[in-house]
């Protein structure tokens, strides 16, 4: 499974939202309905599936769907 | 003139039904709600039985984002208060939201997330606590879920009380609606206690029943063969309304609550003490708050936990408040039907009594094969009994010596 698949199945799972609403430019708090306390959760659940870590400096930079996606290559050394 | 309080709604989830139809029906047929232990793995435990929700689907009254992230006592209350509004017919809109509160009793609040969340810890690490630890453990999160839920704006409170809470938001709610700080109060109690640490807990107490191979007779009231209390699990809530706004809204009123009893033993901890002078106070506070006599009394649903201690010591405190009337009182514990729902017992023990009174029948005292020689009470053993409740006791009493006592009458208008 591609890296923004299994990121969308994580999001269609933790915000309880549907795979059609998670394009690329949706934003978590804006378009999906997410709290603070919602994008933490996800967060961790990214961490746990990539075997990553995300201080909240970086978190705090995380505003959308495509936001994740390019930090976690970027975390994997898939994207510059 | 102290402004009235009266019932107009009702909702439950509890070891026998999960609603309020379902339950009283099971209450009347003399049914156990209690079984084998499901929600944890207890083979290690010295007791494996508890009064357990059957067939609730949580997904009827959360989404799967809420049903992930709330604690199961904050769903049990969720579904309590969508039960007990829609049968008031209350609806809480703009004009009426300020004047609407909610106080939920909860003996523990969230300890299975505490459970879940500190193994979390021990497994990865600090960071791996889920961000809705905090908010699922807070035992005031019941009424604050459900203030949102609902909309309802009043006054708000959760009353920790042990084994009393409920009976303790009932009763605060009472005060609420009759010193004019609301009109309508969505009140009662909530536990979600079935797990390791509280099964493990009231173990090392020896609080609790080892009667694993019959759990139907495990928790056996006023019997000599009594050897602790069956934890359950639910809720029970009550719409409580100021009289003159149920009426105009032309609300089916099921009873009236008409006095409060709140007494301390200044004793121990967790054991009451002999004759249980502070049981029979807050009794007797509970008359004197209706203005009624004990022979006015018709029916009490005893604290009656099935514990060596409690059932022979309420026994004693019923007859120092009622003398003679001691005899004719009705006196049922329905714990041994429910188990004993800890926070959530002054609850679903409150709408006992209100349906008691309402529908004319008490229901029995289950698993009373051979009453304590010093129990010597009319338990309404085996079987429901048809009568004319006019005025009915809840006893509750709590860890800490809380003793909390609710008088409920029959509507007169």
């Amino acid at each position: 499974m591609s890296i923004e698949d299994k990121v969308v199945e994580i999001i269609v799972e933790q915000l309880d939202v549907t795979k059609e609403e998670c394009v690329p430019e949706a934003s978590f708090i804006d378009d999906l309905g997410a709290d603070s306390l919602d994008i933490v959760e996800l967060i961790m659940a990214l961490e746990e599936n990539f075997s990553i870590e995300i201080n909240d400096d970086e978190l705090r930079k995380i505003r959308t769907i495509q936001d994740s996606i390019n930090f976690i290559k970027k975390k994997k050394g898939l994207l510059s | 003139m102290k402004r009235r309080v009266v019932i107009t709604g009702l909702g439950t989830v509890n070891p026998l039904g999960n609603s309020v139809r379902d339950s009283w029906g099971a209450l009347c047929a003399g049914r156990s709600g209690i079984g084998p232990i499901t929600k944890f793995d207890a083979a290690d435990f010295q007791t494996r039985i508890a009064g357990e929700l059957k067939n609730f689907d949580p997904l009827q009254f959360v989404n799967k984002k809420e049903h992930r992230r709330y604690d199961d006592f904050i769903i049990y209350a969720l579904a309590a208060a969508e039960m007990a509004l829609a049968d008031a017919g209350l609806s809480i809109g703009n004009e009426t939201a300020e004047r609407t509160g909610v106080i939920i009793g909860s003996g523990i609040g969230g300890l299975i997330t505490i459970e879940r969340e500190k193994e979390a810890i021990l497994r990865g690490g600090p960071r791996k606590i889920s961000p809705f630890t905090i908010p699922g453990i807070l035992a005031n999160m019941a009424a604050g879920h459900v203030s949102i839920r609902f909309g309802a704006k009043g006054p708000i409170n959760c009353t920790v009380t042990a084994c009393a809470a409920g009976t303790n938001a009932i009763g605060e709610a009472f005060w609420m609606i009759q010193r004019g700080y609301a009109d309508a109060m969505i009140a009662g109690g909530v536990e979600a206690a079935v797990c390791p640490m509280c099964v493990a807990g009231f173990n090392a107490m020896r609080a609790i029943s080892v009667r694993n191979d019959r759990p139907e007779a495990a928790s056996r009231p006023f019997d000599r063969d009594r050897d602790g209390f069956v934890i359950g699990e639910g809720c029970g809530l009550l719409i409580l309304e100021e009289q003159s706004h149920a009426l105009k809204r032309g609300a089916r009123i099921y009873a009236e609550l008409a006095g409060f009893g709140l007494s301390s033993d200044a004793f121990h901890m967790a054991a009451p003490p002999p004759g249980h002078e502070g049981a029979a106070r807050s009794m007797r506070l509970a008359l004197q708050d209706a203005g009624m006599a004990p022979e006015e009394i018709d029916y009490i649903n005893a604290h009656g936990t099935s514990t060596p201690l409690n059932d022979l010591y309420e026994t004693q405190a019923i007859k120092a408040v009622f003398g003679p009337h001691s005899r004719n009182v009705m006196v049922s514990s329905t714990k041994s039907m429910t188990g004993h729902l800890l926070g959530g017992a002054g609850g679903l023990e409150a709408i006992v009594c209100v349906k008691a009174i309402h529908e004319g029948v008490v229901p029995p005292t289950i698993n009373l094969d051979h009453p304590d020689a010093e129990c010597d009470l009319d338990y309404v053993p085996h079987q429901s009994r048809k009568r004319d409740v006019r005025a009915a006791l809840s006893n509750t009493f709590g860890f800490g010596g809380v003793n909390a006592v609710l008088l409920f009458i029959k509507f007169a208008g």
